[in-house]
């Protein structure tokens, strides 16, 4: 493979990584306010991501840092084309961050109930966004000859970037309450469940809706087939779901969120930006990429590195295996 | 204001504020990570009690370095996409490794040391917070790296066509001069903060409850005094030798620094000045002979070049133009950056004296609790003013221009609207922090608890739960730090 190859599949790594970890503590988020009825059950929901979240949102932070290292045009085109959702996306990430920091360090219940708001809308908000950005990338945007985005805001908000944010987001809900059903106990655990079971119908129906749109616009049969794959995993994870293999039904879940976001970068390649003006203008792997030195040293820093960084995160995981228990706290 | 000029405020605003909490993690992690040590090797109470309640001062501040890099991280690319394309290929290799080797590190074991308490073994849980304290450091070195690249750019070519710069050699950059002068610098400037943090909390605690946990704060006042003092030696150590590697690479910073506009030899080091300073009149100032020389170059009566002949000369290599930056700015932040950490060290030297042998400090004192940890902050921020304004009008020095890297497609409103959201998040955010920080504070040493139970109700909060209470230990335990 050439080195612009393996860098494009190891972008398309990162944000599979990040999209997959970071996903159901979005989901998670999102439903703090809906499965947790009180204090004690929130604070459980939020212990269920507490040690871990900030740890996958660096899959985001490397993921772009790579993305600038590799392939610089992408990253400036992407960086400066999509430049409001960006900063709303980081608005939200950045309340999101200090609302799970900031939550416990007082001891009232008003405070908390208000970090909790800011949990769930800073967890909405980018699952939505993410989806409208990456719909958009695969669809193409309005760029010119020098990959500069020409487009306006309103072009980036078209019924089927619409559609992608709808999927991302109900994807992520039910990923995160997959994920709760599996780390939590009794009751919590019951309605996560429940919770699982109805959102996923609906993610695997905007899953399909989305990735048959996406097919129909740009794509192959490669990307077809990862696609159909993406819906059958998110099938089974509701399946397992039912069942009560919470395990399995986790693993379905990552595995849909994996298999999808991998079929819109197979659709795209070699493209890393469609441009929708003019195909000439459509920015490839080839002309983005750094060269190829850079991606030598690249390559050799992250193949030492990026297992070791999975085998440390992994070990995190199974250091915090225990489930989570509602604990009654006095808060004041 | 166009989009050029916006997006300048916006970085200098944005940068400087993550560099409010950045040297407070660099060095208060360390600090932590030492007490915590200290609590392992001796078991004393006081150590861990201390480590706990450092600890969460310095959660509380990471929290916000956190989600403020990311800022960093997306912005050149959203208003310096110009820039991007020009440095990427050299630029990003030293950004991919940060997040690769030292951010995976910091929010992973970080994780595992708030949670982990009553998880894992205590040696295990004393080297999640060594690791964290690598991670920082790496971090430090890897952005330093980058930064400094771009005042003197080392081991690239430069490709015409594509009309970028390109990476030929890493090792170069990895060990530019720059960095290996600036790495210690800013190190050591962090340590001031974090000392002067450290020793600014005790002091208010000593005089303002007196008799309560006595011990614990005398050892946290005299730790941190120790640490400002020892790191401000360091700092105007690498100081000097900064001074001279930037000579070297960038006389005509060296010559804005000291506003001298005619080159001397021998020449003399200005304290203050007062006067004119597009340099026509001088009115008044005060002047150590032959001190600039040896700062510049290591001879006391080494020449220094003046801004004068500088841009002549620059006029001749890179064309028409002016390639002076705005001189009273590094003027005054040279001078400020030195005065006000040199004020802190002073203040952490007093302390270190009045509470000499076991005497308790006097009422008074406690005037210093505030200024002594803000003064090497402010020592801080000017000095990467100082560092960052004094390359202008470059923003690779003599590569690229500050003008020619904004981005071309990004509109003048959509920075402004990014630039007022992020002022007005950043400004709320400040207000949050210092107001948990001061209630964090105020409420003093939690009990350790050791064996008994944790209760969350007490003063302290509900960090307030023992420590690794060996096998056994179940889910029912409430978390340390938790959420
Ligand atoms: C507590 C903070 C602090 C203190 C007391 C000092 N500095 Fe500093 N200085 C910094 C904190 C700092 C910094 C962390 O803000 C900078 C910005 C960029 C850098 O490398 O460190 C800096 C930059 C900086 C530069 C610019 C380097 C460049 O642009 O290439 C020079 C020449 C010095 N310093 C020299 C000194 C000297 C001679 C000092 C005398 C005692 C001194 N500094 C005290
Ligand atoms: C180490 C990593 C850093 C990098 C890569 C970096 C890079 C940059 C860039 C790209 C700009 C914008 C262009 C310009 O106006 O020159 C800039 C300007 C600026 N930076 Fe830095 N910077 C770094 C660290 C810092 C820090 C830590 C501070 C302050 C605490 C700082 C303060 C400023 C200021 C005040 C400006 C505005 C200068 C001006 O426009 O006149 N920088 N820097
Ligand atoms: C302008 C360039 C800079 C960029 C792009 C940048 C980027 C970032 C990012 C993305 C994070 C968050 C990491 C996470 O999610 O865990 C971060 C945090 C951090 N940065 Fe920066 N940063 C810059 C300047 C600096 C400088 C100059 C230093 C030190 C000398 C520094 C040291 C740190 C440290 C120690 C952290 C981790 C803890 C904390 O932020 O308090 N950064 N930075």
């Amino acid at each position: 493979m050439e080195l612009t190859t393996v860098w494009f599949v190891l972008i398309a790594f990162l944000w599979v990584g990040y999209f997959v970890l970071e996903g159901f503590d979005f989901g998670v988020g999102i439903l703090l306010r809906v499965l947790g009825r009180d204090e004690p059950e929130r604070r459980a929901l939020v212990t269920t991501i507490g040690p871990v979240w900030d740890g996958n949102e660096v899959w985001l932070v490397v993921a772009a840092g790579a993305t600038f290292a590799a392939f610089p045009e992408w990253y400036a085109t992407l960086f400066s084309g999509f430049y409001l959702p960006l900063f709303a996306i980081l608005v939200a990430l950045i309340l999101r961050g200090v609302a799970l920091e900031y939550r416990g360090k007082r001891d009232d219940l008003p405070w908390r109930s208000r970090m909790d708001t800011l949990i769930a809308v800073g967890s909405l908000l980018p699952a939505v966004l993410w989806g409208i950005t990456f719909a958009n990338l695969v669809r193409g945007v309005p760029l010119d000859s020098s990959y500069e985005y020409v487009g306006s805001l309103g072009d980036l908000f078209s019924p089927f970037a619409l559609l992608g944010g709808l999927t991302f987001t109900a994807v992520f809900v039910a990923h995160g309450a997959i994920f709760l059903a599996l780390r939590t106990t009794d009751d919590l655990r019951e309605r996560a469940n429940r919770r699982a079971a109805t959102t996923g119908v609906v993610a695997a129906i905007l899953a399909g809706l989305f990735l048959a749109w996406t097919q129909q616009l740009r794509g192959d049969r490669w990307s077809l087939i990862v696609a159909g794959l993406a819906v059958l995993a998110l099938l089974g994870g509701v399946a397992a779901n039912r069942a009560r293999r919470e395990g399995w039904a986790f693993a379905g879940t990552a595995l849909a969120i994996a298999l999808a976001v991998t079929s819109l970068f197979v659709a795209m390649f070699p493209a890393v930006m469609p441009s929708t003006l003019d195909p000439s203008s459509t920015l490839t792997t080839a002309a983005a990429a750094s060269t190829p030195y850079t991606l030598k040293i690249l390559t050799v820093i992250a193949a030492i590195f990026t297992p070791l960084v999975m085998l440390y995160q992994g070990w995190t995981y199974w250091v915090f295996r225990k489930r989570v228990t509602v604990e009654p706290v006095a808060v004041s | 204001m166009d989009t050029l000029d916006l997006a300048r405020w916006q970085f200098a605003i944005t940068t400087v504020y993550h560099f409010f909490f950045v040297p407070v993690t660099i060095s208060l992690v360390a600090i932590t990570a030492g007490l915590q040590t200290a609590w392992y090797r001796t078991g004393k109470d006081k150590y861990l009690r201390l480590t706990k309640f450092y600890g969460k001062l310095f959660l509380i501040n990471i929290a916000m370095g956190v989600v403020t890099g990311l800022v960093q991280e997306f912005q050149f690319g959203m208003n310096w996409s110009a820039y991007s394309r020009f440095v990427g290929d050299v630029f990003g290799a030293p950004l991919a490794l940060e997040g690769l080797l030292a951010f995976f590190l910091e929010s992973t074991f970080i994780g595992l040391w708030i949670f982990g308490w009553d998880r894992l073994p205590k040696k295990v849980h004393l080297a999640c917070i060594w690791m964290v304290v690598l991670g920082t450091q790496l971090s430090a070195y890897f952005i330093l790296a980058a930064n400094s690249w771009m005042q003197n750019p080392v081991g690239f070519g430069y490709d015409a066509e594509r009309g970028r710069a390109e990476l030929t050699d890493i090792w170069a950059v990895l060990t530019n001069k720059v960095v290996l002068v600036t790495f210690p610098h800013t190190i050591f400037a962090a340590f001031m903060v974090g000392g002067a943090f450290v020793a600014g909390v005790a002091v208010w605690h000593l005089i303002r409850r007196p008799g309560v946990d006595t011990g614990a704060f005398r050892t946290a006042l005299r730790l941190g005094a120790v640490i400002v003092i020892v790191a401000g030696a360091g700092v105007a150590l690498s100081g000097d030798q900064q001074g001279k590697v930037m000579t070297e690479v960038q006389p005509m910073k060296m010559a804005a620094a000291e506003a001298l506009y005619e080159t001397e030899k021998p020449a003399s080091f200005s304290v203050f000045t007062v006067g004119t300073l597009d340099g026509s009149r001088e009115i008044f100032s005060v002047k150590v002979p032959y001190l600039l020389s040896f700062l510049a170059t290591g001879h006391f009566d080494g020449e220094v070049q003046g801004i004068n002949s500088l841009q002549q000369a620059y006029e001749q290599l890179y064309g028409p133009g002016s390639y002076k930056p705005n001189i009273p700015l590094t003027y005054w932040t040279f001078r400020l950056m030195i005065g006000v950490g040199m004020a802190a060290a002073g203040l952490a030297a007093l302390l270190l004296w009045v509470t000499r042998r076991g005497r308790s400090p006097h009422r008074l004192l406690i005037w210093l609790a505030l200024p002594l940890p803000l003064l090497p902050m402010a020592a801080n921020v000017f000095g990467w003013i100082f560092t960052e304004t004094g390359r202008q009008p470059w923003l690779v020095f003599g590569l690229l221009p500050t003008a020619a890297g904004v981005s071309p497609g990004t509109t003048a409103g959509e920075v402004l609207t990014s630039l007022i959201g992020f002022t007005l998040l950043y400004g709320v955010l400040a207000v949050v922090e210092v107001k948990l920080m001061f209630k964090s504070i105020r409420a003093g040493l939690a009990g350790t608890g050791a064996g008994a139970p944790g209760d969350p109700s007490r003063p302290g909060g509900d960090d307030a739960d023992g420590p690794a209470d060996g096998p056994g230990a179940d889910e029912a335990k409430p978390l340390s730090f938790a959420y």
